[in-house]
């Protein structure tokens, strides 16, 4: 035999040590999904829709592992057990079709689907980002547009806005309707729960809640261009008076968003610091969601174009 | 007189991509350079480059994967050692080449690794196992095989020559239209994929027809072994699929070139469009993949289990199964789009459903070593590797299957892992265990077994120390694609997951150091028989490496081992059958053509790339040229006589007749 690492060769090292070694490696994604659970994320909900996505996901997850644990235990036996070395194996070479087995074979996966089917039908009814949260608190509408490469938060109601950063009154339903300035993004903060797209020309609506006060990073996660690592923001929840008064300070304060400031907004910027508007042209979002203002512009030219070496800015 | 080509298209302020490009450019012409001093062009040219012999195709696809293979890892590993390093800074590398790397990691790992590997297996094999000559339309063949390795090319070059599209591996509008993306690396994408792409399309063509019109006398479809139906339905689903694809990126050239707006912010275009075409074409893309990956594992277990593959038919069965669903599932890619509860839910299900011919699958593979005799020989050890991994990437799949679940998990690095752990844990296992399979046959002598089992063991313990924890920052919310990142709670994972690179890697290089190490002892590890494994299927019939008719006589087959039943009947009456009587065999005779319409089809891409118009229709006219002389051949065969093939083949039986001798009255075949 040619010379090599043989210490790796199954047969010296003997199935026995593969099959345990595979059990380890199976265990470990739980026990770190479980040190996961710990840190902010989505399996730490803070609000109503990310703790029902959660859970369909934890029941989905359940549900499968009742099969999937027990087939990769079967795997990990029978490749073992069957081992050519293993002389109390019974050797049955004309065993390649039973009828019972085969019925058996297609019927469990079939009866996980149909469970599966019943939590995905409801699910995506239930948690439909456009369905509204029942509640006593009347919602608070935030208009949301991404651009290159910031995050605008329009308050319609207060006639205020902010810019990377989003301040919502804790335990009150918030009614997002998302545009997008210029190329798609994703809206998410992990711990109140479901994504959605923004895009050009176009309004998606999503509804979320944080229950208690607290800080919840959010970010785009559709990919978005050079500054698209900048295009995070945090999420402040507040108690109701603490959001009055951030309402009352952002009107006192700050450049106002009219259709000058936006188009200065739309310029390409990176690393934005957050700030707030005093004030809001209150057609602003739907023109900017029926294109009458045009979107926002991209780079001069990449490498080939005129002017080559394009650099974000900021 | 050269478009939008100038001097400035060269990175010259950026070291990293300049000196991998001239490090790229110095092998290679070190290596052209001894091809031409060694005097080995005209064997080259010969034996290779003008070859249409189905088997020499699928060996050079493979090669081209295995090389490709290596570029797309290089560029993960930069990407890890980015985000290791790009904690609360900027690490070394800057978006804008950050940005290309993931869109060239992607791209070529699927395109040009996977893709090529998988067709180069399914080439060599398939007329081998259904007991053929060639496949349907071998000079067709040829240039599939080069129209795929000139995409390559062009992507390559993108690496010097301007740069590569920043826009992830599917070019998404609006991003990638020129008002977002002005540079020529999206053009670069564009033509590549198209180019490459025909020759996909070609290259399925060929081989459906092959498998449905020249299977060996007797060999009914019920009798095909399972690579022949998983590789029929994976090319089923290339016909289909991929003039989908072809259509889109024309779509979007259209866009980008002549000022159309299918998918623009602007006068009416929609992106959401290009959503759904790319994954009508992008979901059955995986299963192009995993379905042939499926069929190697099905040859593989059996042929180690020392038993036929368990409930063939069920596996037929959900092969077709799977085939036509995964064309009903393609919106799970954006559920986060907002198409509504009724819309999510309904491909939701339709996406859990292939899972019950997946599991099917599964089950089958597991009763096929129950009550086996199980060799543990390098491709059995990824097999089993593949099942207990793929077990997982099945399960998160549907995990992701369901909105509200996905809702939080959409391009989220939890994504990520879901599909490295299916694309690493079933296509690229199977690459691995299909070349050690079938590389005896090719080549007349096995890969060393130690150096495959290391390369076996570094791959699967490194796939999960650099997946699991991308599975737990994705649950964390990291999403993908960041060039940079500032939350401290996702760093730890992230370095863990580059740890994991670093295993990968050292597999990787023992994969090298087998071929290296398996061609210095071919000697010692030659197959002279033509059946190192103990086989069951036909391209064990013959010798090793097959002649270039692979069968004097093309064999008779009744039943669904054609090749273990003759074994068995030798065995019993301890005599090979009767000599057949020999007649002239007709071979397709070699043709430039593949060759130089690719070599045209490069200056073509190039020039639309780069705006340089009459090198455009040079090329097209040349590259066309070239066709209608092909099709005016008046020679198209050349003949071997019959004297040639017995004096080849009686040195096969010489072979199997001293085995017999040797080791039959023994007992068990060896
Ligand atoms: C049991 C079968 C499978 C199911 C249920 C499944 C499900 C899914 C779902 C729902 C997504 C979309 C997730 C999202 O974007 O949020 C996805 C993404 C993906 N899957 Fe699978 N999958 C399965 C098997 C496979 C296989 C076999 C492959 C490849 C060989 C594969 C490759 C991919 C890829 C490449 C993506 C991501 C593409 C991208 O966004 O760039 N999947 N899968
Ligand atoms: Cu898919």
């Amino acid at each position: 035999m040619p010379t090599g690492p043989h210490w790796l060769s199954l047969r010296s090292a003997g199935p026995a040590t593969t099959g345990r070694l595979c059990v380890a490696t199976l265990a470990l994604p739980m026990i770190l999904a479980a040190r996961a659970a710990e840190a902010a994320g989505v399996l730490d909900p803070e609000g109503p829709i990310g703790a029902a996505n959660r859970q369909i996901m934890l029941n989905a997850l359940g549900i499968m592992l009742v099969i999937v644990v027990p087939t990769i235990l079967a795997a990990l036996v029978f490749a073992w057990w069957f081992r050519e070395s293993n002389t109390k194996a019974r050797y049955r070479p004309g065993f390649a079709y039973s009828g019972r087995i085969e019925l058996i074979v297609w019927s469990i996966p079939i009866m996980v689907i149909l469970f599966l089917g019943g939590v995905i039908w409801i699910g995506s009814h239930e948690l439909d980002p456009a369905t509204p949260i029942q509640s006593q608190n009347k919602p608070l509408n935030v208009q949301v547009v991404s651009l290159d490469w910031k995050w605008l938060f329009i308050y319609p109601d207060q006639g205020v806005a902010s810019v990377n950063d989003l301040v919502v009154p804790a335990g009150v339903p918030v009614r997002f309707m998302l545009t997008s300035d210029t190329v798609m993004n994703a809206f998410f903060i992990p711990q109140l729960g479901s994504m959605i797209y923004t895009m050009n020309g176009m309004v998606t609506q999503l509804h979320l809640q944080a229950d208690r006060p607290g800080d919840y990073y959010g970010l785009s996660t559709m990919f978005s261009g050079d500054g698209f690592p900048d295009m995070h923001f945090i999420a402040h929840s507040v108690p109701a008076d603490a959001f009055e008064k951030w309402v009352a300070g952002a009107r006192g304060n700050g450049p106002a968003l009219d259709q000058a400031g936006y188009a200065d907004l739309q310029r390409r910027k990176s690393r934005v610091q957050p700030f707030t508007y005093r004030s809001v042209d209150p057609h602003l979002f739907e023109m900017i969601a029926t294109q009458k203002i045009p979107p926002g512009p991209g780079p001069d030219a990449g490498r080939g174009g005129p002017g080559v070496h394009p650099q974000p800015e900021g | 007189m050269l478009g939008k080509l100038t001097w400035d298209a060269i990175p010259w302020s950026q070291p990293i991509p300049l000196i991998a490009g001239a490090v790229v450019m110095l092998v290679l012409l070190g290596v052209l350079a001894w091809v031409v001093v060694k005097g080995y062009v005209p064997y080259l040219w010969r034996e290779w480059i003008t070859s249409v012999d189905h088997k020499r195709i699928g060996v050079m696809y493979t090669l081209l994967g295995l090389v490709m293979l290596l570029r797309g890892f290089i560029d993960a590993i930069m990407m890890r050692l980015q985000q290791a390093l790009a904690f609360q800074s900027g690490g070394y590398l800057p978006p804008e080449h950050y940005n290309q790397i993931f869109s060239a990691h992607g791209t070529i790992m699927i395109f040009f690794g996977a893709m090529p590997f998988v067709i180069g297996l399914m080439n060599f094999v398939v007329p081998l196992q259904l007991g053929v000559r060639d496949v349907a339309f071998p000079t067709l063949n040829a240039t599939s095989f080069w129209l795929t390795a000139t995409g390559a090319l062009l992507v390559n070059i993108s690496l010097v020559v301007g740069e590569f599209a920043r826009t992830g591996w599917l070019p998404f509008p609006p991003l990638s239209e020129t008002g977002y993306s002005p540079g020529v690396g999206v053009d670069y994408y564009v033509w590549a994929l198209q180019i490459s792409g025909v020759g996909t399309l070609m290259s399925g063509i060929n081989l459906v027809t092959t498998i449905l019109k020249m299977r060996a006398p007797g060999m009914s479809y019920l009798r095909m072994p399972m690579f022949c139906w998983t590789a029929l339905s994976a090319n089923m689903l290339i016909v289909a699929a991929f003039p989908i694809l072809t259509a889109t990126l024309a779509m979007l050239a259209l866009d980008r070139y002549l000022g159309f707006h299918f998918f623009t912010n602007e006068a009416g275009g929609n992106m959401m469009m290009f959503m759904n075409l790319i994954w009508a074409w992008g979901h059955p893309e995986v299963y192009i993949l995993v379905l042939p990956a499926f069929g190697v594992f099905s040859e593989v277990i059996s042929t180690f289990s020392r038993k036929p593959l368990f409930g063939y038919r069920s596996m037929v069965a959900a092969t077709l199964f799977i085939c036509i669903v995964s064309f009903t599932v393609w919106l799970h890619h954006f559920f986060t789009m907002g198409a509504g509860g009724d819309v999510n839910a309904t491909f939701g299900i339709a996406t859990s459903i292939i899972a019950v011919g997946t599991g099917v699958k599964i089950y089958n593979w597991i009763f096929t070593m129950y009550g086996g005799r199980i060799q543990y020989a390098t491709p059995m050890l990824w097999s089993v590797g593949f099942i207990v991994t793929f077990v997982i990437g099945g399960m998160t799949g549907v995990l992701l299957a369901v909105p509200p679940a996905d809702f939080m998990l959409h391009n989220s690095l939890f994504l990520v892992a879901h599909f490295h752990n299916v694309i690493i844990g079933a296509v690229l296992f199977a690459a691995f265990a299909g070349l050690t399979f079938w590389f005896p046959k090719a080549f007349g002598f096995r890969l060393h077994e130690g150096w495959g089992k290391a390369s076996f063991w570094c791959a699967f313990i490194g796939f999960y120390v650099t997946f699991m924890p991308l599975y737990i920052v994705g649950l964390e919310g990291m999403t993908r694609r960041l060039q940079r990142y500032d939350v401290p709670e996702w760093r730890p994972w992230v370095l863990l997951a580059g740890v994991g690179i670093i295993i990968l890697f050292a597999g990787a290089v023992c994969q090298v150091v087998q071929l290296v190490v398996s061609i210095r002892d071919r000697d010692k590890l030659r197959d002279e028989m033509g059946d190192p494994w103990n086989g069951r299927s036909l391209e064990w019939a013959t010798a090793s490496p097959p002649p270039a008719f692979n069968f004097a006589v093309l064999p008779n087959v009744q039943d669904e081992q054609p090749y273990w039943t003759i074994k068995q009947r030798a065995i019993e009456t301890q005599q090979l059958p009767a000599e057949p009587d020999y007649q002239p065999i007709e071979m397709p005779r070699n043709s430039p053509t593949g060759f130089i319409t690719a070599f045209f089809s490069t200056l073509t891409g190039f020039a639309l790339i780069w705006h340089i118009w009459w090198l455009v229709v040079v090329g097209l006219v040349a590259a066309y040229a070239i066709f209608v002389w092909f099709a005016w051949r008046d020679v198209e065969d050349y003949v071997i006589p019959a004297e040639d093939v017995a004096k080849i083949d009686r040195e096969r039986r010489h072979a199997r007749q001293a085995w017999l001798d040797a080791n039959a009255r023994v007992g068990e075949p060896a």
